[in-house]
């Protein structure tokens, strides 16, 4: 059972990640993209953004960094290996971009018991070197019990 | 900025559908991308350890995969404001002829004031609808 009482508890900030070109191209392959925004440095400036911009779902890799430091946490009490993703929701204050250096925070918003299960939501607040606001992802996971 | 004329939308209309064909590589390609190295999505003796039908796809693979459809229709990454999902069914990829997903897009709700279309994803793989409340807020 995940610990109730981190409900609330807050993770200190993960270091500063820097969004590389190439690393957005090869996330946009993996998941299909064939958008030029994702792909193509001038179609993405020529709609304004400095440089390639990454698919929605990308905030996942920065959400992982701070996800890490929870599972690790003693407190949490979290067993990876009965982990199963339940849902996941990216609100972007704008997309992330070519060059980005992003930290991210994370709150555990909820623990709740579903019979022997557990379900923790997390959310991961994604901001920039400017400490503007980037991305919100919200994640819950099904921690399985013993049935 | 956009070739699309939200007046003309109507709910329920479709914006488009596609095939994604996931296979095994496609599975250790999105490991890579992603860094999740979880081995149920690369392990066949791991994943019949853990009770698994077989080799499972990453539910963000399907989820990244999904969004596309909106993203294509409107022709910009970036325009993707909100995007949930719920997994609701495994995705099980078979080694030799993977798994083929099918999303299709429709208008689920027109914000004409603020320009904002909530486009409705469905993915459906082997006649099974895998995630449940996959909604993207599309801004125009």
């Amino acid at each position: 059972m995940v610990n109730p009482n981190v409900q609330g508890k807050k993770y200190p900030a993960t270091d500063p990640y820097l969004v590389g070109r190439e690393k957005i191209r090869e996330f946009a392959h993996a998941v299909k993209s064939t958008n030029a925004m994702n792909l193509d440095v001038f179609a993405a400036q020529a709609a304004g953004y400095t440089d390639v911009i990454a698919p929605p779902t990308f905030a996942v890799v920065i959400q992982e960094r701070s996800l890490a430091t929870v599972l690790a946490d003693p407190e949490a009490d979290i067993d990876f290996l009965r982990v199963v993703h339940g849902d996941q929701r990216f609100i972007h204050a704008r997309p992330i971009v070519a060059g980005d250096e992003l930290v991210s925070e994370l709150e555990v918003a909820s623990v709740k018991s579903l019979g022997a299960h557990s379900m923790v939501t997390f959310e991961t607040k994604i901001y920039d070197v400017d400490k503007e606001l980037v991305c919100t992802a919200i994640s819950t996971l099904v921690v399985r019990g013993d049935e | 900025m956009t070739h699309i004329n939200i007046a003309a939308l109507e709910i329920g209309q479709e914006i488009g559908s596609t095939e994604f064909l996931l296979t095994r590589d496609s599975l250790v390609r999105y490991a890579g991308a992603s860094g999740d190295f979880n081995t149920i999505h690369y392990r066949d003796d791991i994943a019949a350890q853990v009770g698994l039908p077989g080799v499972l796809a990453h539910g963000m693979l399907t989820m990244g995969a999904a969004v596309q459809v909106a993203v294509d229709w409107v022709g910009n990454a970036g325009a993707i404001v909100d995007y949930q999902v719920r997994f609701t069914k495994p995705v099980v990829v078979h080694p030799v002829d993977g798994a083929v997903l099918v999303v299709t897009g429709k208008v689920g709700e027109i914000d004409a004031e603020n320009k904002v279309v909530r486009i409705d994803l469905e993915a459906v793989f082997a006649d099974t609808k895998v995630l449940g409340k996959a909604q993207a807020r599309v801004q125009l």
